[in-house]
């Protein structure tokens, strides 16, 4: 059996970055990937806007992985395994993986950093009605097929959802010569970068209209149309205004669920909100030696945050390995507000600065953000405006922590 | 012309007018709007990311190496479409220089390699 001090499950952004990270202080280092090639979803952007505030610099998807995958490779200390689908993680970090090169993989960690990414919501998640013809991806699944294997899926095309994935792709399929009919939005407003809205959208006159929905879709062996209709503030949609557009594809872009099925039966305790496991500054879950980084912890918006992330868990997981990384108590980060979530969920008490993750429930125009702990105010910060789209962080001095901190907006 | 500032989540709707020469940008919120709503209206530039085909099967994503003027996408995504390449290829080789005449050389952002 091969022993690792740290063992990274999954190869993308965060994963890589974990391994730099935990090289950093010399750990020795596996990365189980089940695709075949490092770089995880980023291999298949291969639009711009990455790598702004990590690199300084705007990079394509596949640029900012090889820029991590470079040094990566190129690190003696760190062993890659791809195609490696890891099948169980025991409480006392025995990985076992399976890979079609090296058979049944059985190995021994130090400590276990878990960067297995998300996954999208498909037509079952939303209960899509209608027939089950073919045409019907996830706007990730189009990606994948377009930008790496060279098909495109369709050629006339709804999408349903604004998320950035399904801005991204009405694009890309309008650039390959397909005809994008309509976005629709369930909700009022979309959870997509502006940008993406005023480049993928409006520079190619595709119409997105907010409170409408896919009520159900049409066709026997290939999708022939979908039909749409506005949704009331209860989102309940007025079939009374249903429309049919004619169409071969739908495109799915309907959320994003942390891929932790690996943990299912385990120890490590969940968040209901992130659907991620609950972390402390380190990025160590309930279970000693388990790390947790990147989107498998909560769906971030910018890889540069997953990198950073991803980077932390990886130093503190060698710290974990070697014995050296500092426990004692913790108080919890709770959330309330306008603020949806925090993360770290739970800090240590100490020194130096700590950064807290949040996300805002809604829009947000000219509030203060504030951290209490007790009756003191630990860190005001005041905003222009906080969108749910757009993680926010804040730094608090972590000498100033006594007790349960609260974060919270205010006028 | 309308348009929806990009500089941060805000996303301030502008109105850009040019009355006797002048340029008038109004609906911003702060300085940068003026400045990117000024820049829309007199050139708006994107850099562009496709993909190119190989000629024998396979594609490779590429990019424009700088922005390029906005009412020549059209014309960069035709010339891409009958492209085909005949070479491998490593991420940040320059694929073809001054594209369909857009002023941008096309440059790989992935390596490629010929089936």
């Amino acid at each position: 059996m091969e022993r690792f001090d740290v063992v990274i499950i999954g190869g993308g952004p965060a994963g890589m970055a974990a391994a730099l990270g935990a090289r950093e202080s010399g750990a020795s280092v596996a990365i189980l990937e089940r695709d075949d090639r490092l770089g995880g979803i980023l291999n298949q952007c291969i639009h711009n806007g990455f790598g702004l505030h990590y690199f300084g610099e705007e990079l394509t998807g596949p640029e900012y992985a090889k820029r991590f995958r470079d040094q990566v490779t190129k690190d003696g200390g760190i062993k890659v395994f791809l195609e490696a689908m890891v099948l169980s993680l025991t409480e006392d970090r025995l990985v076992r993986a399976i890979s079609p090169t090296a058979g049944l993989l059985e190995i021994e960690a130090g400590s276990v950093v878990l960067a297995m990414g998300c996954r999208e919501r498909s037509a079952g998640a939303i209960a899509l009605a209608g027939t089950r013809p073919a045409g019907i991806y996830t706007a990730g699944m189009a990606q994948r097929l377009s930008n790496i294997d060279g098909y495109l899926v369709g050629k006339e095309v709804v999408i349903l959802g604004s998320g950035d994935i399904g801005l991204i792709m009405a694009r890309r399929m309008t650039s390959e010569g397909a005809k994008v009919k309509l976005v629709a939005e369930i909700m009022p407003f979309s959870s997509g970068l502006k940008r993406n809205i005023v480049q993928c959208l409006n520079d190619y006159d595709i119409p997105l209209r907010y409170s409408t929905t896919v009520t159900r879709v049409a066709g026997e062996g290939r999708l022939v149309g979908v039909y749409v209709a506005p949704v009331d503030d209860k989102m309940v949609p007025d079939l009374s205004r249903e429309e049919y557009i004619p169409c071969d594809t739908l495109l799915l872009s309907v959320g994003l669920i942390p891929e932790n099925d690996l943990l299912n039966g385990s120890k490590v305790e969940m968040s209901r909100v992130t659907s991620g496991a609950v972390v402390d500054e380190y990025r160590q879950t309930s279970v000693p030696g388990v790390f947790s980084a990147g989107n498998v912890l909560h769906v971030h918006d910018l890889v540069d945050n997953v990198s950073e992330e991803a980077f932390v868990a990886g130093r503190s997981a060698a710290g974990f390995a070697r014995g050296e990384l500092s426990g004692g108590d913790t108080v919890n980060v709770l959330p309330s507000q306008g603020v949806r979530y925090a993360l770290p969920q739970r800090i240590h008490k100490g020194e130096g600065k700590i950064k807290i993750y949040f996300r805002v429930d809604k829009v947000y125009q000219g509030r203060t953000v504030v951290v209490k702990c007790g009756e003191e105010v630990i860190r005001k910060k005041k905003t222009l405006v906080m969108a749910p789209g757009e993680m926010q962080n804040i730094e608090i001095d972590a000498s100033l922590v006594t007790g349960d901190v609260s974060i919270y907006t205010e006028e | 012309m309308n348009t929806t500032c990009i500089m941060c989540p805000m996303g301030c709707s502008l109105t850009i007018e040019e009355i006797g020469g002048a340029i008038t940008v109004k609906g911003n919120g702060c300085p940068r709007g003026e400045k990117y709503g000024r820049a829309e209206y007199t050139h708006p530039e994107r850099v562009v990311t496709t993909l190119l085909k190989g000629a024998f099967g396979g594609v490779v994503s590429v990019k424009t190496d700088r922005p390029i003027p906005k009412d020549k996408i059209g014309d960069l995504l035709a010339w891409a479409a009958s492209y085909r390449l005949e070479r491998a290829v490593s991420t940040g080789d320059v694929i073809e220089e001054n594209a369909a005449d857009t002023g941008a050389n096309i440059v790989a952002t992935s390596d490629f390699i010929m089936k």
